[in-house]
């Protein structure tokens, strides 16, 4: 009787790990055929920024072509990026751009979700709602307002434009910052006030040396948004000033312009691998805090 | 009944209370406060808090300053003339020798100037108030408080003001300003021939919204609602396909005993990483007539010759399947991620009592791992829906709306709400159709948003696995 019972165990423990085998074999192939899905347009915009080969004449093939692997490798691409467009002026003035508009959306988004989570004044609730209510017109409704409004104070046509744009509401994008700050607990502030810290101590010397994973974030989020933003670039900075240009804007025009030069394919291919590589190896070195800033911004709603 | 009188009075003493404030603090304070209802300051240099006082005035007297003398920026004034202007939108039209009055300008310095007025009213308040605190000050304690000591308050106590004030200006300006002035464009005739400072525009009511439901031509009306079916149903699809999606991929990662979980994450991040105009306009021309992908899909014969798949698709849903299908490999990283967070939290000790209790692998997913993810990820899922509906950047750079359709009053086959709208106001100039796109737009987000918020609520509220 007890022998019979336990060759069953056996037999189910034995069936278990052999299905376990396949089905984790399965999974790897799944996982793997799954990448190879994901890379694939990745990879071949990297391998068509290098792609160098030639027409019978001489003149570079710069156009798409069917074949996935390139028959020759070399920089020229970047060369001709870097000497015959305005890509360096493009990357100045999106790294010019990116750098004001994360240090001024970073200051107002994190101040207002700070004040929203901890202080409970009697316009709070308003002001909360009213940030709701704006956040659910689609962003560029406004645009043409806010053109005449930089063009009121003369400002149209110039990067500072662009940075106010950028981060002139960051304040109403407080949510994920507000959920963070919810978690700090309200005693850590109660016994700064009862230390006799004021406020602005209590939030500069108690507050922020422990916000660094949603500082981080946030920071993070800021800085990469004029990078991949092309809508309030194209339309504030003009379609003809091409050295006023951002990259997307540049990189998009060079492809999709008022002259639609398909022989640039591999020039813009090395332009989209010169923008993408410090943008994912920021994300790469972040990645911890993107991770856990998107969660919380999400589990708080 | 009695319920429904108290309130009415409840909501009735809650409008009325500023005011009784108001007359309180008027018959309750001094002389100096009676006359900062005047004079703005006066209340505090009659209490000797001359820098605060003068501040206050100087308040006023710019604001008076800037209503009386209208200053003009581009021939258009702003001040009490605004106001007026903002009835009219202009009287001038115009001919060979003077140019017609700007229109728009005259409605943008019309909410500019409300938004100032706003502005000065609540510096104003602050103003009573600030002398009424005198008062009581002198009252309580005898003496008033010291210019330094009110500076160092704003570091103290109101730290919360010079918080917010930066951000919210910005956000006035910036944000508030310009989405009023798009809300009364909707009920302009502003278009493309009625371009600033050619002819004038008017008010017109409600014709713009009506023209969108039964106009005599019926064009817009015809385009409408299409797009709005292609809105919803491109929503529904690209929000729960990625969701699904991400979290299935999420639940193969995160297999016990799995290896390399942290290299396959990284791979998946990697798409996230990359600027989306980057990655898009890579797949455009990746599943082009001249890529290798149709190359290939020829040559294995699955094709007989290459297709446009997007823009110059033959059908409307072949363009609109890729793009939900290219959308996948767009999204499903982001809820991976997510799912990913959610499944590591789940406590141990959950599994463990399954396990004691000899549940089977596929009940333990089914009743402990998935309502676990779905209850912390449904706010993701409520705004990715919202976003979905406003999403540009992948219809614009895949498709720019195209392909084509009979009839499309510039709206092509995957045109959403908001890229119509875009190209109504960007590129046609068509400004007051624009206006009512995104009034709709934001009728349709703010409805999906309230139905679902109150469902997440009494989802929190039910607090199944704190």
């Amino acid at each position: 009787m007890s022998d019979n019972t336990n060759t069953k165990t056996k037999i189910k423990f034995f069936n278990q790990t052999r299905s376990e085998k396949i089905s984790k074999a399965g999974a790897y192939i799944l996982l793997i055929a799954l990448s190879i899905i994901w890379l694939y347009p990745i990879l071949w915009i990297l391998l068509n920024s290098l792609r160098t080969e030639f027409n019978v004449d001489g003149t570079m093939v710069g156009t798409v072509v069917s074949h996935y692997w390139p028959k020759q490798f070399g920089f020229d691409n970047f060369k001709t990026l870097f000497t015959n467009t305005y890509f360096p002026v493009w990357f100045r003035n999106t790294l010019f751009v990116a750098v004001f508009s994360c240090v001024l959306s970073t200051m107002l988004n994190l101040s207002v979700a700070y004040v929203m989570s901890k202080v409970k004044f009697r316009m709070r609730k308003p002001f909360m709602n009213i940030a709701i209510v704006m956040g659910l017109f689609p962003g560029f409704m406004s645009m043409i307002a806010i053109y005449y409004i930089l063009k009121a104070l003369g400002l149209t046509q110039t990067l500072t434009a662009l940075i106010l744009c950028y981060s002139a509401g960051a304040g109403l994008g407080f949510y994920v910052g507000k959920g963070f700050f919810d978690t700090v607990p309200q005693a850590l502030i109660e016994a700064a006030r009862i230390d006799g810290a004021g406020e602005a101590r209590i939030f500069g010397s108690v507050i922020l040396p422990i916000s660094k994973p949603i500082i981080v974030y946030t920071a993070l989020m800021s800085f990469t948004a004029p990078w991949m933003d092309f809508i309030f670039a194209r339309v504030i900075l003009g379609e003809q000033n091409t050295h006023l240009h951002t990259v997307a804007v540049g990189l998009y025009y060079m492809m999709y312009g008022q002259i639609v030069d398909t022989s640039r394919f591999t020039v813009f291919a090395a332009g989209c691998v010169c923008v993408a590589i410090p943008i994912v190896a920021l994300f790469m070195y972040l990645q911890k805090y993107y991770i856990e800033g998107s969660t919380a911004g999400s589990v708080k709603g | 009944m009695e319920n429904n009188k108290t309130g009415i009075n409840r909501f009735l003493t809650k409008i009325s209370k500023p005011f009784v404030r108001f007359y309180n603090r008027f018959m309750d304070g001094s002389l100096g406060t009676k006359m900062s209802h005047f004079v703005m300051g006066s209340g505090n240099v009659y209490h000797g808090q001359i820098i605060k006082g003068l501040i206050y005035f100087i308040i006023q007297a710019g604001y008076a300053l800037f209503m009386i003398t209208c200053p003009e920026v581009n021939k258009t004034p702003l001040g009490y003339k605004a106001f007026i202007n903002l009835i009219t939108l202009g009287t001038q039209e115009g001919d060979i020798f003077t140019p017609a009055d700007n229109s728009m300008l005259m409605l943008l310095f019309g909410v500019v100037t409300i938004g100032i007025t706003l502005m000065y009213l609540f510096a104003y308040n602050s103003g009573i108030k600030s002398s009424y605190k005198a008062d009581q000050d002198i009252k309580n304690y005898g003496k008033v408080t010291s210019f330094k000591q009110d500076a160092k308050e704003m570091l103290g106590n109101r730290f919360y003001i010079t918080m917010l004030t930066p951000a919210a200006l910005g956000a006035v300006v910036f944000t508030l300003l310009p989405t009023i002035f798009m809300i009364l464009i909707a009920f302009t005739n502003y278009d493309k021939e009625r371009q600033a400072g050619l002819k004038l525009f008017d008010w017109v009511g409600f014709d713009n919204f009506t023209a969108f439901f039964t106009n005599p031509t019926g064009e817009i009306a015809a385009r409408f609602l299409p797009v709005l079916a292609w809105t919803l149903i491109w929503a529904f699809f690209a929000t729960f396909l990625n969701y699904y999606g991400g979290i299935l991929l999420a639940l193969l990662i995160n297999r016990k005993g799995l290896k390399g979980k942290k290299i396959f994450r990284a791979i998946f991040v990697l798409t996230i990483a990359i600027p989306q105009f980057v990655s898009l306009l890579a797949m455009r021309n990746l599943i082009g007539e001249y890529g290798p992908l149709q190359n290939f899909l020829v040559q294995t014969g699955i094709l007989s010759e290459p297709m446009s798949f997007l823009a110059n698709a033959p059908n409307v849903w072949t363009a609109r399947i890729t793009i939900i299908l290219i959308n996948l490999w767009v999204g499903i990283p982001y809820s991976m991620l997510l799912a990913s967070g959610a499944i590591m939290n789940i406590p141990e000790s959950l599994y463990e009592a399954a396990k004691i209790d000899g549940a089977r692998k596929f009940t333990i997913l089914r009743k402990i791992t998935m309502p676990y993810i779905v209850f912390i990820t449904t706010p993701y899922l409520i705004s990715s829906f919202v976003g979905n509906i406003t999403s540009f950047n992948i219809i614009y750079l895949l498709t720019s709306g195209n392909p084509k359709v009979t009839g499309g009053y510039i709206a092509g086959g995957t045109d959403l709400l908001v890229t119509w709208l875009y190209k109504l106001t960007i590129d046609e100039q068509q400004y007051n159709l624009g206006a009512v796109i995104g009034i709709l737009t934001f009728l349709i987000t703010s409805i999906v948003t309230l139905v679902t918020y109150r469902r997440s609520k009494s989802y929190k509220e039910e607090d199944a696995f704190q």
